[in-house]
């Protein structure tokens, strides 16, 4: 099954309480996924720096001294937030390249959950409320933000394997579905020049998208394309630094509800995700249409684009 | 009237009160409150009593149905009214994918649209949607009918057997073996009867009627590449 929601807030009054929405969302479509949870926080940016989240099954020893360690290492001002098994480092953009590098020296089992200007990724295995505990998500504000709530099929429980995938700067991917060619889309992907870690399904969704947009496509393309080359059952949800994106393949058996207010756009595995948002009553309710890819950005229009059959 | 609220007493206490109902009773009319999208609401009734839904619902809402009358007033979500027996359930607003899948009989009506196999596998059951219905609709439907006031989405009827479907507006394809059919006298007044206890706004001669063209009933080996 799994469970995701996702949230984009149009009124600038609901974005401190982003997080705690989020959170609530997400805990109810705890029972469509045990596995593992994560969510995907658009936040606060700094103008020139960007953020890595990193994580680490021993923060104890890999965050100690982590800035002071990569400040040697990289140009520029580096600071660290830790919260439990994550990291939010932040440092100039263009040092983005060379921190990744020193860290696989620095600190070979820390892992790169996201990085962007204004995207955080926490992600564990467990429960989604225990998950938003250890990471405070509650008290997180911004713009918007996805969530995931895993039932593993295609790949082992693992912080590597739950969800949301980082698929480029400031981008992320959520799935509810399984693809039945990854197998043969790695192995394609990979003599591209592709990393892939994990034998997970949809971390060969997000690399294909990440390898797309590299030739040139933009993200729209890119899940256009998505619908052609991947076989399987998807509904994606992925975040862009100015908003999201949803889209479906084209028999749509996994579940999708959207509503509308002129407050925000929300996505749900099942309406139940939606009922608490303020407004739900009068909101426009619809399930998005199969093989469309949909998009809403803070800085332009809505777009709803059918990909012929 | 019974009043419910679901949020406070739980789903498992509604379902038991509504079995325990039976056909003498004089609790006839039930009232739910707070629905918010919970599944499995009044399924497996077996009793000629009302129950409104005073919002929306989640996964299978009236499964199983016979005799009970469910009016959800709210949208419904995937597999409402699946392999419902008799009675009838009636949705204000929209209904999620595979609305009546596998129903033998009773009436299901939608006021809003229905999404994608609409009367999946029907064996008996009469749907009728004021709205539109989506793709791979009454996939495989055997009996009863699907009435549509608005357009139904890609492959209406793939390898359908003997139910009949009406369309008032356009069909994106027809599935394998779903053919247009000519409408006969009977089947506009068997229009006539259903739109009228539908309480649906539409006349009989606006539709057109397909059905299967019985070409995959058997197989035969230059129909390979339709199966």
């Amino acid at each position: 099954m799994c469970g995701i929601v996702g949230l984009f807030l149009k009124d600038p009054s609901l974005e401190p309480i982003l997080g705690d929405m989020l959170t609530d969302m997400l805990v109810t479509m705890t029972d469509r996924g045990p596995d593992s949870a994560g969510i995907a926080i658009y936040g606060a940016e700094t103008a020139g720096n960007a953020k890595l989240t990193v994580q680490s099954d021993t923060p104890d020893e890999d965050f100690a001294k982590l800035d002071t360690d990569l400040r040697k290492l990289v140009k520029g001002k580096v600071t660290i937030r830790v919260t439990d098994t994550h990291a939010v480092l932040e440092l100039q953009s263009d040092q983005v390249g060379e921190a990744r590098a020193a860290l696989k020296d620095i600190r070979p089992n820390v892992r790169v959950m996201s990085h962007g200007e204004s995207l955080e990724i926490f992600k564990e295995v467990g429960l989604p409320k225990d998950v938003a505990e250890r990471f405070n998500i509650r008290s997180m504000s911004g713009t918007h933000g996805i969530g995931h709530t895993r039932m593993a099929t295609e790949s082992a429980v693992t912080t590597m394997g739950a969800h949301p995938f980082n698929t480029g700067p400031d981008q992320c991917l959520v799935h509810n579905g399984s693809l039945s060619n990854h197998n043969s889309l790695r192995r394609r992907l990979r003599r591209e020049g592709v990393h892939i870690e994990t034998e997970n399904d949809t971390e060969v969704g997000a690399a294909y998208l990440t390898w797309k947009m590299q030739e040139g496509a933009t993200l729209g393309e890119a899940m256009e394309s998505a619908l052609e080359d991947l076989d399987g059952f998807f509904t994606f949800v992925v975040g862009t630094k100015d908003g999201f994106g949803v889209v479906r393949d084209p028999i749509a058996c996994k579940p999708a509800v959207m509503a509308e207010t002129d407050q925000y756009v929300a996505f749900g595995s099942e309406y139940r995700a939606l009922v608490n948002l303020p407004g739900i009553e009068n909101a426009r309710v619809w399930e998005p249409e199969p093989a469309t890819v949909y998009f809403w950005s803070h800085n332009e229009g809505p777009t709803a684009k059918e990909k012929a059959a | 009237m019974q009043s419910f609220d679901l949020e406070a007493q739980g789903l498992r206490a509604l379902n038991t009160a509504l079995h325990a109902q039976s056909d003498n009773t004089n609790q006839t009319v039930w009232e739910v409150q707070n629905p918010k999208g919970s599944h499995a609401i009044a399924v497996g009734l077996d009793a000629p009593i009302e129950v409104n839904v005073k919002g929306s619902t989640g996964y299978y809402c009236g499964g199983m149905n016979k005799q009970a009358t469910i009016h959800v007033h709210g949208s419904a979500g995937p597999g409402t009214g699946e392999n419902m027996m008799s009675g009838k359930i009636i949705i204000e607003g929209d209904a999620s994918q595979y609305l009546g899948a596998t129903a033998h009989g009773g009436l299901i009506v939608v006021k809003g649209n229905a999404s994608s196999r609409c009367g999946i596998s029907m064996k008996g059951v009469n749907i009728v949607v004021q709205g539109s219905i989506g793709h791979m609709s009454a996939f495989m439907g055997q009996s009863g009918n699907l009435v549509v006031c608005g357009d139904a989405g890609d492959a209406l009827g793939d390898s359908c057997y003997e139910a009949r479907f009406f369309v008032r507006g356009s069909v994106k394809s027809l599935g394998a073996d779903c053919e247009k059919k000519e409408m006969r006298p009977e089947h506009i007044e068997f229009l006539k009867d259903i739109i009228a206890e539908s309480g649906v706004d539409a006349k009989p001669e606006e539709f057109t009627r397909y059905g299967s063209a019985r070409t995959l009933y058997n197989f035969d080996v230059d129909n390979a590449g339709a199966y």
